[in-house]
């Protein structure tokens, strides 16, 4: 026995009781289904009905929302700034590629099997994260990412090299639901797995597991002083967002039947952070709305100036940080706790 | 094999010339300035048009490439850097990122997207032989002129008043102005010092390194590599670990040609792990 108090399970007094169901429903509140969520997932559907003819943007949207939503469980909550996220988006692409080719058409199955391979790489390599300043972080991630990169170039014989990887067809989701020509049921398909993707890291990031990764991101040494194993929280927190972010990146193979080197490319890396930047950190939907957002600048500029839309988007994220990205996202989420106001009361 | 560490002695050297600006941006201003590729890359566009449009002689084009760069570095620091010194990292980052962006593809737009050559003088190109060993003569102007560069700012940082001005400023910016140093203009002048010193770099680089467009995100990992790797408090830090990774990375590719580009990667991951901080530093930053 040690003689420090244990951990006690049942309160010690009514008044900790108290504060414990007060936390409790604090708790329940700030995680309770907010109104604009709902109006996200109907606008998801209504589009379907309403814009058949854009299917493959609205995928090309899904996709990248469940990349950058999955970026801001790693950079919005546990405060890491990543320049590598795209090792796990490139690495689910290329396994779910390779399984649909080589083994088991079925995309559920390489989706699943595509955010394991990356999940596994994000817990490798997030011990990598742990030690060092911002900069060594950004350095060890971004060395990923290109290593990565630099592995699909050099392993022409499994990943097609600089031509990539063609020449398989995904079979029906779950054996019942063919891919059309028109990407419908592709579409479906990804807003489905965002849907199911988003939940389970909502539930994640408003559990007491996201509260403390919030606490790290805010003071860490503090953080540790109350308890937080942050190490550990950051390993896990890096793995998740690892899967699902492989997970994006299968989802792109499957709709598209396609890979190349370029989905480990580094512009993609900083595509996802603009998006979660344009939508504001922290609130997981912030990678949606950012995601509507940027691919919706992204074709408009690439229908004006095909070959130079780089440079407006470098402008756009220049201004962003000029003017304050915090008064932008406080604008986006403006409207969200207008709307949830009401119900919180 | 000795070839092998000449070249790689030399490319480490240019390494640091190309990234001992950012060591003074990035190390003691504490800014992560990934756009550090783009002033190295506008000292070579400098070097590519006055020497095959206007056939100026390549010594002239390294002092002008050092001062466009320089003024570059001045007029973006004044109207942009500035605010951001105390902004977070992510929105350095950002920021960034996007001159990278526009950097890119405005040059792709003036100058096009191809691979740019540049004609060395006669007496700089070719090789010759010291004691049976082939010395590329480029390769040897290279190290003379960075190892004077490296020199020469260790001696500025650590003898000179402005230097010191300069390590006052950085240390407690709040300290230094009440002492009456002016601040901004340390400031200002170390970056475009900085600037131009990328520039040279990229003068000098074009014709091992390669020019095209996309050189500040080619390049950029290594510069990041050679300022981590080498800690940020120190010149000679970052002078060590270019040279360590430049002769591995030449060594790297020619011996083991399947894995060579993992070299300079598995390189750094490794001495991250090793010393998070850099080969020599004072405490973590």
């Amino acid at each position: 026995m040690s003689v420090l108090p244990q951990e006690t399970t049942v309160p010690a007094n009514p008044s900790t009781a108290a504060a414990e169901t007060r936390a409790a429903k604090l708790m329940k509140r700030r995680s309770r289904i907010r109104f604009y969520e709902i109006i996200v997932w109907i606008a998801a559907i209504a589009a379907y009905f309403l814009l058949p003819s854009k299917m493959l943007i609205l995928t090309e949207i899904a996709i990248l929302a469940l990349f950058a939503v999955s970026l801001d469980l790693v950079l919005g909550f546990a405060g890491i700034v990543s320049l590598g996220h795209t090792a796990f988006f490139g690495l689910g692409a290329y396994v779910a590629g390779l399984m649909a080719q080589h083994y088991f058409a079925e995309p559920v199955t390489g989706l699943i099997v595509a955010g394991a391979a990356s999940g596994v790489l994000g817990l490798l390599t997030s011990f990598l994260i742990l030690r060092g300043s911002d900069l060594t972080r950004l350095m060890t991630t971004l060395g990923i990412g290109l290593m990565m990169a630099e592995v699909a170039n050099q392993m022409a014989w499994l990943t097609g090299g600089a031509d990539g990887l063609s020449g398989f067809s995904p079979g029906p989701i779950l054996g019942m639901f063919e891919f059309d020509l028109f990407g419908k049921v592709g579409y479906l398909y990804c807003v489905g797995v965002l849907f199911i993707g988003t939940m389970i890291m909502r539930r994640i990031a408003f559990s007491p597991f996201g509260l403390s990764l919030k606490a790290i991101k805010g003071n860490s040494m503090r953080s540790a002083m109350v308890a937080v194993p942050g190490r550990k929280r950051i390993v896990t927190a890096y793995t998740i967002a690892a899967v699902f972010a492989g997970m994006a990146g299968a989802l792109l193979t499957q709709t598209t039947a396609f890979v190349s080197p370029d989905v480990l490319a580094f512009h993609r890396s900083a595509d996802v952070l603009l998006v979660l930047v344009i939508g504001g950190t922290g609130y997981l939907y912030g990678g949606i709305f950012g995601a509507i957002l940027f691919t919706l600048v992204k074709d408009w500029l690439s229908v004006i100036t095909p070959q130079y839309w780089m440079f407006y988007i470098g402008l756009l994220l220049v201004i962003l940080v000029l003017i304050g990205r915090d008064r932008l996202s406080r604008w986006v989420e403006y409207l969200p706790e207008r709307l949830s106001k009401k119900e919180d009361r | 094999m000795l070839t092998i560490l000449f070249d790689g002695i030399a490319y480490g050297m240019l390494l640091f010339i190309l990234a001992c600006g950012l060591t003074v941006t990035l190390g003691l201003m504490n800014f992560i300035n990934l756009a550090h590729g783009a002033f190295a890359m506008a000292g070579g566009y400098v070097t590519v048009v006055m020497m095959n449009r206007y056939g100026i002689s390549f010594y002239w084009c390294l002092p002008a490439a050092f001062i466009v760069s320089a003024l570059i570095g001045l007029v973006l620091e004044r109207t942009l850097y500035q605010w951001l010194y105390q902004a977070p990292h992510l929105d350095q980052v950002l920021f960034s990122i996007g001159i990278v962006f526009m950097a890119i593809a405005a040059t792709d737009y003036f100058m096009g997207g191809q691979q740019q050559l540049i004609n060395l003088p006669p007496e700089l190109s070719g090789r010759m032989d010291v004691f049976g060993v082939g010395v590329g003569r480029y390769r040897l102007f290279t190290i003379i002129v960075c190892a004077a560069l490296a020199l020469a700012l260790q001696l500025i940082l650590s003898k000179t008043r402005f230097g010191s001005r300069l390590r006052a400023a950085v240390d407690d910016r709040r300290v230094a102005m009440g002492l009456g140093i002016n601040v901004p203009l340390v400031f200002a002048l170390t970056f475009a010092f900085g600037s131009g010193l990328a520039g040279l770099g990229g003068a000098m680089g074009a014709e091992i390194l390669g020019l095209d467009p996309n050189f500040p995100l080619k390049f950029m990992i290594y510069f990041l590599i050679v300022v981590s790797v080498g800690g940020t408090s120190t010149v000679s830090g970052p002078f060590l670990a270019a040279l360590l990774l430049g002769i591995a990375d030449v060594a790297g590719k020619y011996y083991v040609p399947a894995i060579g580009p993992f070299v300079i990667y598995a390189l750094m991951i490794v001495m991250l792990i090793v010393r998070p901080n850099g080969l020599f530093s004072r405490g973590g930053r």
